[in-house]
């Protein structure tokens, strides 16, 4: 019964096969919105952005941060391409933290040499980076 | 016939020598089996990135894009839009057998004119060796070599795909060894831009009946041709990683098996250095002896 709902899910990233198996639901945003992804969706090629990502499997979920890439929907399957994405645990605060500043700096100063639409980038995927980082702990 | 005293410093500078590339090829063992794991795990990342290109390119049939062949291409003339670029992926060390020189030679002897060529280098043995046949070098990541992650394949891949929208390139090259198996590299020269849309469609059309993709309309969000400009640089990026990764595996296998012969010349030196030596020894102890009882019966 479980296994009619089910669909196969693939999270590749360039050095790994980040998930590969079953899934009840994916929860992902991409450029147009956030969707969500049940078994028999409608075949889709759609843009990601730096989001959470929400596996459900049995009733059980799974976060994962997705900075980029794109998201393919196929008739047997769903293929999820990222240039990087991580797990809760793999994530290291601190970091995330000074990237925000970083981020939040370059920003605030309004440097016109300065590329703007990468300074928010990186402002985003940390933020993406803290809030599942505090998700996970609380 | 030479001293048994030079005979031995001979050998002993040898055996020191062999130590040496001994070493050197149990490091690049090493050094090779990460690499090969490196290289089959960006495989499949790659296989789907190009999977999702052709499909895209398939589906929505011809589109007028600027990163895609024209259809009745008539670009080769030099100096029209921009030079032509070439990522050239080498080692930063030698002793590696022919692995630099097979990927410089594949340059040079290629159409590539020094005038009309701007050259990307990553290693830094390809980059003094294409400065000195006076190709121009447009940029160097010889630090990217040592350790590749994907950033560095992103740098590389924004770099070129800028100066090819800005019009400075019009043709994007990457030449690089693709690793086979440990004692086979092929140096490859491929062109990853502008995207070569045709033979991408024809390659899918040969494979066998229509499988059940094919025939199920693609929904794209954004538009197509906006996915494509998307896609396209992350399509190039995992092209130069993908390249980056297997030119690395190929490096040390290149380096393990010359070090690999290196040893077994060394070996063969020293067993043929052995026999002269002891022949030069035995000669001295003959001719002491013969002085010896010359003397000898000089005295009674």
């Amino acid at each position: 019964m479980a296994e009619e709902k089910q669909f196969r899910l693939e999270i590749i990233s360039p050095d790994r096969i980040f998930y590969e198996g079953p899934a009840d639901m994916l929860e992902i945003r991409t450029t147009e919105g956030e969707i969500g992804i049940l078994r028999d969706h409608i075949p889709l090629t759609a843009m990601l952005v730096p989001c959470i990502v929400n596996i459900k499997n049995n009733g059980e979920v799974k976060h994962a941060a997705i900075h980029d890439g794109f998201i393919e929907i196929l008739k047997d399957k769903v293929v999820v391409l990222s240039e990087s994405c991580e797990w809760p645990e793999e994530i290291d605060r601190k970091r995330a933290e000074e990237a925000k500043l970083r981020a939040e700096r370059r920003l605030k100063s309004g440097d016109s040499n300065l590329n703007m639409a990468r300074a928010e980038l990186a402002l985003r995927k940390s933020l993406i980076r803290l809030e599942l980082a505090g998700q996970s702990k609380s | 016939m030479a001293s048994m005293r030079d005979i031995k410093r001979r050998k002993e500078s040898i055996s020191s020598t062999g130590q040496i590339t001994k070493a050197m090829k149990l490091v690049a063992t090493v050094k090779l089996q990460k690499a090969k794991a490196k290289a089959e795990n960006s495989r499949p990342y790659f296989e789907h990135m190009y999977e999702a290109v052709c499909s895209i390119l398939n589906k929505s049939g011809y589109m007028d894009h600027p990163m895609l062949t024209p259809k009745n291409a008539s670009s080769d003339k030099p100096g029209e839009g921009g030079k032509r670029a070439v990522i050239v992926i080498t080692s930063n060390r030698g002793l590696a057998g022919g692995y630099n020189s097979n990927i410089v030679k594949l340059v040079t002897g290629g159409d590539f004119d020094p005038k009309d060529t701007l050259v990307y280098a990553v290693g830094r043995k390809g980059k003094e060796a294409l400065a000195r046949r006076g190709y121009e070098i447009a940029k160097d990541y010889s630090e990217a070599i040592n350790e590749p992650i994907f950033a560095d394949a992103a740098e590389i891949g924004t770099e070129v795909m800028e100066a090819f929208r800005e019009g400075k390139i019009r043709e994007i090259y990457l030449a690089y060894t693709v690793f086979k198996n440990t004692v086979s590299h092929i140096p490859t020269l491929q062109k990853i831009l502008p995207v070569e849309s045709d033979q991408m469609q024809k390659k899918e059309k040969k494979e066998g009946p229509l499988s059940v993709d094919d025939l199920t309309l693609m929904n794209y969000e954004p538009e197509a041709d906006e996915a494509l400009n998307l896609i396209i640089p992350k399509y190039v990026n995992s092209l130069i990683y993908g390249a980056l990764t297997t030119a690395i595996a190929s490096e040390n296998g290149a380096r393990m098996q010359a070090m690999d012969s290196a040893t077994s010349n060394a070996e063969d030196m020293i067993s043929d250095l052995e026999l002269k030596y002891n022949r030069a020894r035995q000669g001295a102890i003959t001719q002491e002896l013969t002085e010896i009882i010359a003397g000898a019966n000089a005295i009674s």
